[in-house]
């Protein structure tokens, strides 16, 4: 071991049809990795959420996942307008989601609280008219 | 119980079943997708009346092991063959989901 195995994705925005991909692939390769099921199930919740976010908040972005050892680090880096108050949108039910994306079931102001529920880590990192970058580990043992 | 036998109890319509066998344990009901991604929990029965692709990826992700559309909800082609891809169970009923839910209680 000690070996660190990196996936890369692209996250098209503006494309909720395919939206989620990355964090379905990424649950398929932590299988094959024969990761355990919950913590399988934990970073990839936590992913889909911060890809969605990036689609539809950011035009979209860039998810990197790290398999070490001992945890499991996804990094979601996107060039969109960025987060004014970090800590107001990690409310729960903090919203800025227009209406037809509510129209999809998004927008309950939930997709940040339920990164920050299901990681054993997280870091935000947001500069406005910049981008976000999240940072979140899932510790494997 | 299984999926199929909760299809068949329940009088559900079946519109995606790739896995018949997979155990049912307990239910959650909700349509908004990120609150039922940090609820659900995992081999729940999942109700909603939302059908767009989203609810594929979540279902897939939170790992429930079926999703019941109440109110007599209809899928598109494009959703229901992405359900199928991705191994989701997918059932209907005309019944509002209260309704649903009660017609489920007792076995899950
Ligand atoms: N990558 C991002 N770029 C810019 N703003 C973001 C980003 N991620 C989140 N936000 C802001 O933080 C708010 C809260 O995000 P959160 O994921 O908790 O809720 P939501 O995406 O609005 O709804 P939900 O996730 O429940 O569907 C968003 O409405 C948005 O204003
Ligand atoms: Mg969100």
């Amino acid at each position: 071991m000690g070996e660190e195995l990196v996936f890369t994705f692209d996250v098209d925005g503006d494309d909720f049809t395919s939206a989620g991909q990355a964090s379905v692939q990424i649950k398929k390769n932590l299988r094959q990795l024969g990761i355990n099921p919950e913590i399988i199930r934990r970073v990839s919740i936590a992913m889909y959420e911060g890809e969605i976010n990036m689609v539809i908040h950011a035009g979209g972005g860039e998810a990197t996942v790290k398999v070490c050892e001992d945890y499991i680090e996804i990094i979601l880096k996107d060039s969109g307008p960025g987060i004014k108050n970090i800590d107001q949108a990690m409310q729960e039910g903090f919203s800025t989601a227009p209406d037809r994306i509510r129209s999809l079931g998004f927008g309950a102001g939930m997709g940040l609280p339920n990164m920050k529920r299901y990681t054993d880590s997280m870091e935000i990192d947001s500069t406005v008219g910049v981008g976000t970058t999240v940072v979140m580990r899932v510790n494997i043992v | 119980m299984k999926v199929r036998e909760i299809a068949e109890k329940a009088e559900l319509k079946i519109l995606s079943m790739p896995d018949p066998e997979r155990e049912v344990i307990g239910a959650y009901m909700g349509d908004l997708l990120s609150w039922v991604m940090g609820r659900a929990g995992e081999s729940n029965v999942w109700i909603t009346i939302m059908s767009n692709i989203n609810v594929v990826a979540v279902a897939s992700l939170a790992d429930v092991s079926c999703v019941i559309l109440s109110e007599g909800v209809e899928l598109e082609e494009d959703v229901l063959n992405a359900a199928k891809e991705k191994g989701i169970n997918i059932l209907s009923t005309n019944l509002p989901s209260y309704e649903t839910a009660i017609a489920l209680s007792g076995m899950v």
